[in-house]
């Protein structure tokens, strides 16, 4: 009993110890993590300093509530205290005008949710203070306690521009830390002010027209809010605040009506009486000694990369070389890891035996290894991309596409999404968000899947290297090779013939503009290029895995079992039928795998739809392939092996050697050139892939969307298989 | 409640884009008010000077050189510009 007692006097007093020291990691009284909002306008170094604070600490989620992917960090303030970053869209200002900076007024006009930051680092571009500030001075008046993070002060040095740093922080009420984002100067010292407890800025910049305060004292009333600044805003922006319930939003619609508010004039209003103020704020702060910057660097590059045929010329050359890299110097990775998995596959399988084993190599294994396979590809697309952001040339790349885009019902900026949708649907779907009006964002996100995406690649090469003559075209292409830039470029014209035919159809009222700023040419960060590989690879193996991996099983499954006693009949049919005809043991094997394929679960789905894509050219066979593919297009090759050969690991290469060795009824070769063209087409437009409706489903928030692109996308790629093989047959 | 930036209808001044390549201008006013609270936002403040910089390949959009110690270079939409008045 003593001892005992004497042996529990110590953990429990451990236990507090270490109580206490997770406490002190933490702000005393909080119980939890500092949560910081980190905010600013686009191209005030944002990214960088996220990824300056949190590293790999990252991780993607959804805000919730709301189906809008959000970036946090943990970030190490000092040796005792960390705190959760929040990164928030880049902004202009707090009246949001698309999808993405709709985030940021969620986040910061509900004060009791469990999100609320307890403060706000504001990004600022020292060299374009003036309009930075407008966003600063928004916040302010919000009541939030912020600090202000003076970026890019290398770059307005360079342009003659000296600021009043203590004078700026007199002007301004809060702590202004001069930094250098992208070199991580100043970082630490953010760092040390963030792990403070700061105070609301003491200082106001607007203050609402008398006549506003009735309506403005009424909401505040209402929602128990602690400043005049905010109970504006709802009044402003109550129809896109997702928190409020129907009867809030009444309420306040109500409130509006009766005191004749007029939200574009005031918003007007608003800003101009900031700007002024700012502009009286930093008449003692910022010393300009050169009047004109001496012809930027930046506008001479321009001058070549935005020249009429340079211009072009350069951009058609950047997207050869991103062709290049995503499609032949992906290979070798690609390789490996199909090589790593097949090895691994048939260790287990020289090893093991049974159903279980059967379905780990064959189920789970075989869809593993069809999501690992992409990843060179993705990684390889999106550190393209984001060099191309991070360097400032994508805008210049809208800037010259959206004078064409634009006669299609797109917008320069879909041309990312539409670049992007060559690797996968998924992310680029998510990347239309930047674009603010609905009807260009809708109309791009509709016809991103026609691009040929890397899933793609696999069906195209086993069809291609089926029917295609390896042969030189012109000296210097491979006919494989222009056959596959054929397919591309039909994807390509699909997606703006379909972008064109919905803009004529779509009725809107909103208007689309094209307001951007210029940034300017900057080297890439590699940290942040490497980050957001990080976070593209993860999201498409946690995303598009998921429904990968299940559907693998799932195929197993139907390919493995029948109904009632159909499989042990069909294959004592096929040893009996193998013996009369004395075949020999492999094929043997080979026959029984067949005939009990044909009489599994997915054997019959394939005979059920077979009526119904004859006309294309395909059998029941096929048929399997486009059912279990649907969910995702990189299924096919898995399936078509599986279907010709259960039970052995097959490539590309042994899928299409089977392919070509098929006979149809008359022992002619099956995969005629009509019938493969015909599959080709097939594969071009049809929407054979779940988790792009999923995607699709999310950013656009209903069921109607991805509808309509599974109908017009399947129904477009029947028509255009039934033609196809009809001419030629 | 009339709205500061908005000129009278009646006003047929030239507007941002009627410049020409590298000539300057102040902005005096903007003349639709769905557009202006975007240009307001991004700076385009009535007595801002603003410098027609470059034309995209194809003739549309345009940037601008905003500011009087040439802040930052904004693009927009020729339809865009023509929003934008200018001082006589």
């Amino acid at each position: 009993m003593s001892s005992a007692g004497i042996r529990t006097a110590p953990a429990g007093q451990a236990a507090s110890v270490a109580a206490l020291e997770t406490a002190a990691g933490r702000l005393p009284g909080y119980g939890r993590l500092t949560r910081i909002a980190l905010i600013g306008n686009p191209n005030s170094g944002k990214t960088s300093l996220f990824n300056q604070l949190t590293g790999l600490n990252q991780k993607v989620g959804n805000f919730p509530g709301v189906t809008v992917d959000r970036k946090t960090g943990i970030s190490q303030l000092t040796s005792q205290h960390r705190a959760e970053i929040i990164d928030l869209p880049g902004t202009y200002s707090l009246y949001p005008k698309s999808l993405d900076e709709k985030v940021i007024t969620d986040l910061l006009y509900d004060q009791g949710s469990a999100q609320y930051p307890d403060f706000v680092v504001v990004t600022a571009d020292a060299s374009n203070l003036r309009r930075n500030l407008l966003l600063f001075t928004q916040l302010a008046d919000l009541g939030l306690p912020a600090v202000l993070a003076l970026n890019m002060m290398d770059v307005a040095e360079q342009h003659g521009i000296s600021i009043d740093l203590a004078e700026l922080q007199q002007e301004l009420g809060v702590p202004v830390i001069p930094m250098n984002a992208r070199k991580g100067i100043g970082v630490a010292a953010l760092k040390i002010v963030m792990a403070q407890q700061l105070d609301a800025p003491s200082v106001s910049f607007y203050e609402p027209e008398p006549e506003l305060l009735p309506m403005i004292r009424q909401i505040r009333y209402y929602f128990n809010l602690h400043n005049d600044y905010l109970a504006l805003h709802y009044a402003h922006q109550f129809r896109q605040i997702s928190f409020l319930t129907p009867d809030e939003k009444a309420y306040i619609a109500e409130l509006v009506a009766k005191y004749e508010f007029e939200p574009t004039a005031r918003q007007a209003q608003e800003t101009i009486a900031r700007y002024n103020r700012i502009n009286e704020l930093l008449l003692n702060v910022v010393l300009v000694t050169r009047t004109e910057k001496a012809e930027p660097y930046s506008n001479r590059i321009d001058k070549v990369l935005t020249h009429r045929v340079w211009g072009y010329l350069i951009f058609v050359l950047v997207l050869f070389l991103l062709f290049q890299a995503v499609f032949a110097w992906a290979s070798y990775p690609m390789e490996l890891i199909d090589q790593g998995v097949a090895w691994i596959n048939s260790l287990i399988q020289t090893n093991f035996d049974g159903p279980l084993i059967s379905l780990l190599t064959e189920g789970i294994l075989a869809g593993l290894g069809g999501v690992l396979i992409f990843i060179p590809q993705i990684a390889l697309l999106f550190a393209f991309i984001a060099v191309l952001e991070e360097t400032g040339y994508m805008a210049r790349v809208t800037f010259m596409m959206d004078r064409i885009m634009r006669k299609f019902g797109l917008n320069g900026k879909s041309v990312v999404p539409l670049i992007s949708g060559m690797a996968c649907a998924v992310p680029a779907i998510m990347s239309a968000r930047t674009i603010e009006n609905r009807k260009d964002r809708l109309i791009t996100i509709f016809v991103t899947p026609l691009m040929s995406c890397s899933a793609r690649i696999p069906v195209y090469t086993v069809l291609i290297g089926l029917v295609v003559p390896d042969q030189p075209v012109l000296g210097i292409f491979n006919l494989r090779g222009v056959a596959l830039m054929g397919l591309y470029l039909l994807g390509f014209v699909s997606a703006v013939g379909s972008a064109w035919a919905m803009k004529l159809l779509m009725r809107t009222t909103e208007r689309s503009y094209f307001i951007m700023e210029f940034p300017v040419y900057r080297w890439p960060r590699w940290k942040n290029v490497g980050l957001t590989i990080i976070e593209k690879v993860k999201a498409f193996v946690f995303q598009a895995g998921k429904v990968i991996m299940a559907i693998s099983v799932i195929l197993w499954v139907l390919a493995s079992y029948g109904p009632g006693q159909a499989m042990e009949q069909a294959e004592t049919r096929a040893r009996n039928t193998a013996i009369s005809q004395a075949l020999t043991p492999a094929e043997t094997e080979s026959r029984v795998a067949s005939q009990k394929l044909e009489s599994s679960y997915a054997g019959r789905f394939g005979h059920l739809i077979e009526p119904a894509i004859r006309p294309l050219g395909f059998d029941w066979k096929i048929g399997i392939s486009l059912l279990t593919s649907f969910a995702a297009r990189e299924v096919f090759v898995g399936t078509m092996s599986t279907i010709y050969s259960v039970g052995q690991d097959a490539n590309e290469l042994t899928v299409q050697q089977k392919l070509a060795a098929e006979k149809d009824e008359n022992g002619q070769p099956f995969f005629t050139p009509a019938r493969s063209a015909s599959l080709l087409v097939f594969y071009v437009f049809a929407m054979q892939c779940m988790s792009t409706l999923a995607a699709t489903y999310r950013e656009t928030k209903g069921w109607r969307w991805p509808i309509l692109q599974l109908v017009y996308m399947t129904g477009l790629a029947y028509l255009a298989s039934l033609l196809v093989y009809q001419v030629l047959k | 409640m009339p709205t500061p930036t908005l000129a009278p209808e009646t006003a047929a001044r030239r507007s941002v884009k009627d410049l020409q390549l590298g000539e300057s201008g102040t902005i005096c006013c903007l003349k639709d008010p769905e557009m202006a609270l975007k240009l307001l936002e991004m700076g385009c403040i009535p007595g801002t000077r603003v410098r027609l910089n470059s034309r995209a390949p194809l003739g549309c959009p345009i940037t601008l050189v905003v500011g009087e110690a040439a802040d930052y270079t904004l693009s927009l939409r020729v339809s865009e510009a023509a929003t934008i008045l200018l001082k006589e």
